[in-house]
């Protein structure tokens, strides 16, 4: 019985991505045994977010899609309440206002609003489907816009950015008109002045910086001409696990999370980097193929957003860290310690699992 | 047909669906691409440059200051070493504020306001990134206080470093000299001498006396430390090192209780005294009143003691012996006299009737001998001994400037004696070309006369004094003076002897010798001008007597030496070689103001020559417990550790 049970549970998942996730996982501790100065501490904790994040994956996984479209309307307005209380009575911290201090614990809202947007907006467009008109879109536009601009307002740029983008692709892949996409992009390009000088000041510094580290080498510089050096400093094969002199001795700054990939980089060196690159195609492939498998338009929809956020995620970060990118403080997926970032991204790929094994039920539904 | 239509939709739904899909796939495969190219500069066609920045990041040269060579005076008496000393430095550029750090240092450990002065003075001279010391000498206690504070004050480091230490003070001070920190002019100077690299983490140069002529010798070489640091540069493990080479320990030819003698008997008065071992040019002794404690200068003169020293109208920063130029007075007659000798115009039986003064030819000036009534007749030993002034204007007259100062130069006048020390003059030496070239006019005979006497123009230093004594001491043959005997290799212990070398060699007749050196013997003799000075001496004495004039006096005007303020009194000389017959000391003595050469220099001298000769110190109670003060000093000290880096 208890053999059935399991085999009905893992009947959810997706042996494909699970594997690939799993690789990841195990490059992702050895690195953070590496950057941490070979905490074992740091690597238990890491292995504990990871458990949660199995677990929720496995949760998630056997949850049917239909569930979780339920829960969107409700999950997105919990995620506004949570954002516009945060702007009002908010905790500051480094100078933003991004956090909620419920009195048990602080929660940061912006993080549920990842993919309480997504998923809102695939419900939107499902219930829309077939009677589409650009209304629509505008309203589209507003569900999505509203969260981004108070989040970018706390400031915090990075999840503006990345809540936009996984609210963005739904849009998209409903079918945006090009038109509107091409015109967009336009009128933003006009707009960027503008934009910049609603910018504060340490975000534009961030840009001018990331044009030109070396305004200032010991200070706002520091981070990517540092981290730079440890990629380039890695060469083709790397300096070996445990090797990554840049990264032992202190210079890699945040090397534990969002430039943890710089410890990567240094260590194993190009042939480590394609391979991790490998393993993130892979994972958005077939999130992809997925996607495209999917019989739903909400579950496409979702499955598509959550691919290609994932993708942002990961070039994101490789880009600021590699210095072609602002330093915008998004972690990398997977590999970043952290458990925040691990339970929405457990969160995802349950989604995507429940996306893939629900098909056949949700296409005679 | 709506289920077809609906399935059609549908269809058409996922079409549009993958299209997009499409899209959003080939933006991944760009993007990724894009940042594969952009590992692929980094790693491969940039990894050369990275690689060379990450090795300069980790990797950090820390330099091993090597110790600095002990001094010590020729019978091992150590007279300049080094010992640990705390000190508290701070970087201005890493504190947070350094006028709050300061006040909080302060709070801890006390700061005085002359610690301030010279911390403000320091700042001046160096860059922000330099590490400056606030407060040096820390005792236990505020080192022990300050390194558990320590985390309070970023910036500010406590630092355990050698320290010179002049154990005697103020004695020599101007022969051994003293270092003091790194300044901007030393950096262009070791810069030119390629010796930078060697001072990497050396804060300290000799500036004066044996500091900084022996400084190669001295600073040995500085090893180095390949640590990997941090980014923050603290080192995390040593690479490899290289121990660095101590300096070499140097051995004075000076004769320190010799010196303490000497100095004691300047009695607070102003002056120098020379003393030479006319057969090596060993220097025994070099006096310059007053005297100053080297100390001051180690850790940086703070402002009040550099105010004091600099602006007393006794200039004691000055070395007497080698940059005071005084006429020779009298001093000068046993060179012209050996000069009259040899050139065959004064041969005996040459005598002179002496009225008391001399004109020239054609002139009615009288040129006074310092004996009103004159000295009867004299020939050349007894205007030696009792300086018989009228005698030596002739001589001169006879002699010609040029003959005069062409054979005197061969003792060493008018020319730097080129002991090994630094910022010796030259003194003068007057002859019509020079006074042509200084002054633009012709050269009178009258100027000649009284170079005669040491007077006029011309100025020696007490060093050019005791070695133009020497010299004749030694029969003519030159032996250039020097202070260091030997340089001791810290490492094998291997003594380095300095060779003594020959700087002139006169033939001179021994009978012209003679007739001189019995002139001088005579003047510690009854009769002499300096008969106290020969007086119960158990050796025979050869010595001059000299004044050198501070003011002119007109003519028809009396010197009177009660009159006169106390600075312009003449200042007298004292030569002396002892024992006459084979001389081992030769002595110059100046004491400024000090009128009369016989009764206030050459006391000094036959104490000097007295403790070289017969071992006989000056029983002085004062003298005694500074003698055994510094006697505990030395035991006490504490041992300088041959390797402290490790």
């Amino acid at each position: 019985m208890i053999r059935q049970w399991i085999g009905h549970f893992i009947r959810h998942i997706d042996s494909i991505l699970l594997a690939t996730v799993l690789m990841v996982l195990v490059v992702a501790l050895m690195v953070l045994y590496s950057a941490s100065g070979q905490s074992l501490l740091k690597v238990n904790a890491q292995l504990i977010n990871i458990v949660v994040m199995l677990g929720v994956m496995f949760l998630v996984a056997n949850t049917q899609p239909q569930h979780i479209e339920r829960i969107a309307l409700p999950a997105y307005l919990l995620g506004l309440a949570l954002l516009i209380a945060v702007a009002l009575v908010g905790d500051i911290s480094h100078g933003a206002r991004r956090w909620l201090n419920l009195g048990v614990t602080k929660i940061q809202p912006s993080e549920l609003m990842k993919l309480a947007v997504p998923i809102m907006l695939s419900w939107y467009f499902s219930k829309r489907e077939s009677m589409l008109r650009t209304a629509d879109y505008i309203v589209a536009g507003i569900i999505l816009l509203t969260p981004v601009l108070l989040i970018a307002k706390q400031p915090d740029l990075g999840t503006a950015t990345l809540v936009f983008a996984s609210g963005f692709y739904v849009i998209f892949l409903a079918g945006l008109s090009w038109k509107f996409i091409l015109g967009s992009a336009v009128a933003f390009g006009a707009a960027l002045p503008i934009l910049w000088s609603m910018l504060h000041d340490y975000q534009r510094r961030r840009v001018e910086i990331l044009i030109d580290p070396s305004q200032d080498p010991l200070g706002a510089g520091y981070h990517i001409i540092q981290a730079t050096i440890a990629i380039g400093s890695g060469g083709t094969t790397g300096k070996g696990w445990l090797n990554g002199t840049q990264s032992q001795l202190d210079f890699v700054p945040e090397r534990t999370t969002d430039f943890i990939f710089a410890v990567f980089a240094e260590e194993f060196g190009l042939v480590g980097c394609s391979l991790l690159l490998l393993l993130f195609t892979i994972i958005i492939g077939r999130a992809f193929i997925i996607a495209s498998q999917a019989k739903s338009t909400f579950s496409r929809l979702l499955a598509g957003s959550i691919a290609a956020t994932f993708f942002t995620y990961c070039f994101v970060n490789m880009g600021m860290v590699s210095g072609i990118l602002p330093v915008v403080g998004i972690p990398l997926p997977l590999v970043s310690y952290g458990g925040t970032s691990l339970l929405t991204l457990g969160l995802s790929l349950g989604l995507l699992m429940s996306v893939q094994s629900h098909k056949r039920l949700v296409a005679t539904d | 047909m709506g289920y077809s239509t609906e399935l059609k939709n549908h269809q058409n739904e996922q079409h549009k669906f993958r299209v997009r899909l499409v899209f959003l796939i080939l933006m991944v495969l760009s993007a990724f691409s894009a940042l594969l190219g952009r590992f692929y500069f980094l790693q491969v066609y940039r990894y050369d440059y990275y690689q060379t920045l990450a090795e300069n990041n980790r990797i950090s040269i820390v330099p091993i200051t090597p110790n600095r060579g002990l001094i010590s005076d020729r019978n091992g008496i150590i007279l300049a070493h080094n010992f640990f000393v705390y000190t508290l430095e701070i970087t201005p550029s890493k504190t947070d504020g350094l006028q709050d750090t300061i006040a909080e240092l302060g709070a801890l450990v006390e700061i005085s306001a002359s610690d301030l002065k010279r911390f403000k003075k320091l700042r001046a001279q160096s860059h922000t990134f330099e590490s400056i010391p606030i407060r040096t000498h820390l005792n236990e206690y505020e080192a022990a206080k300050f390194a558990v504070n320590r985390f309070r004050f970023p910036g500010v480091e406590l630092k355990s470093r050698l320290f010179r230490h002049y154990p005697y003070g103020t004695l020599g001070t101007h022969g051994i000299g003293y270092i003091s920190r790194i300044n901007e002019n030393d950096l262009k100077q070791l810069k030119e001498s390629n010796q930078l690299s060697n001072y990497k983490g050396t804060e300290h140069i000799g500036k004066a006396g044996v500091e900084q002529a022996y400084e190669e010798d001295l600073h040995g070489i500085t090893g180095f430390q390949q640590v990997e640091i941090d980014a923050d540069g603290r080192a995390v493990r040593v690479l490899s090192s290289a121990s660095p080479t101590s300096g070499n320990n140097i051995v004075l030819s000076m004769d320190a209780k010799m010196q303490e003698i000497a100095e004691h008997e300047f009695a607070g008065r102003r002056g120098a005294l020379v003393a030479i071992q006319p057969k090596t040019g060993e220097v025994l002794s070099m006096v310059s009143m007053p005297s100053f404690d080297a100390n001051l200068f180690v850790d940086g003169i703070d402002f009040d003691n550099w105010n004091n020293l600099n602006n007393s109208p006794d200039k004691p920063l000055i070395n007497r012996s080698l940059k005071g130029i005084y006429p020779p007075g009298s001093t000068f007659k046993p060179f012209v006299a050996l000069a009259g000798l040899e050139s065959g115009k004064r041969q005996p039986p040459f005598t002179i009737s002496d009225p008391g003064y001399f004109t020239l030819p054609n002139s009615r000036h009288r040129y006074r001998d310092w004996k009103p009534s004159g000295h009867g007749a004299v020939d050349m030993r007894r205007a030696i001994t009792v300086s018989c002034d009228t005698f030596f204007y002739g001589l001169a007259v006879e002699l010609g400037i040029e003959r005069l100062t062409d054979f005197v130069r061969h003792f060493g006048f008018g020319e730097k004696t080129n002991i090994d020390i630094q910022g010796e003059l030259s003194g003068l030496l007057p002859t019509p070309a020079w006074k042509q070239r200084r002054y633009k006019q012709p050269w009178y005979m009258g100027e000649t006369v009284i170079v005669g006497i040491g007077q006029g123009y011309t100025l020696v230093t007490p060093m050019q004094l005791a070695y133009a004594t020497a010299t004749l001491a030694n029969n003519g043959k030159a032996i250039r003076p020097h202070l260091v005997n030997a340089i001791v290799n810290a490492k094998t212990n291997q003594v380095k002897m300095l060779p003594h070398i020959i700087a002139d060699q006169l033939n001179l007749s021994a009978q012209n010798l003679d007739i001189v050196k019995l002139g001088m013997m005579d003047v510690t003799r009854p009769g002499g001008t300096a008969a106290a000075i020969g007086a119960n001496a158990g050796y025979d004495i050869a010595a001059k007597t000299g004044t050198a004039q501070v003011v002119g006096i007109k003519q028809n005007e009396k010197y009177n030496e009660k009159l006169i303020n106390e600075r312009h009194r003449d200042h007298a000389w004292f030569i002396a070689y002892a024992p006459a017959e084979d001389p081992k000391i030769a002595v110059a003595v100046i004491v400024e103001n000090g009128s009369h050469g016989g009764s206030t220099a050459g006391p000094i001298a036959r104490k000097v020559m007295d403790y070289y000769l017969l071992g006989k110190v000056p029983v002085d109670p004062a003298a005694a417990q500074a003698a055994a003060a510094a006697e505990a000093a030395v035991v006490n000290a504490p041992e300088v550790e041959e390797e402290p880096h490790d």
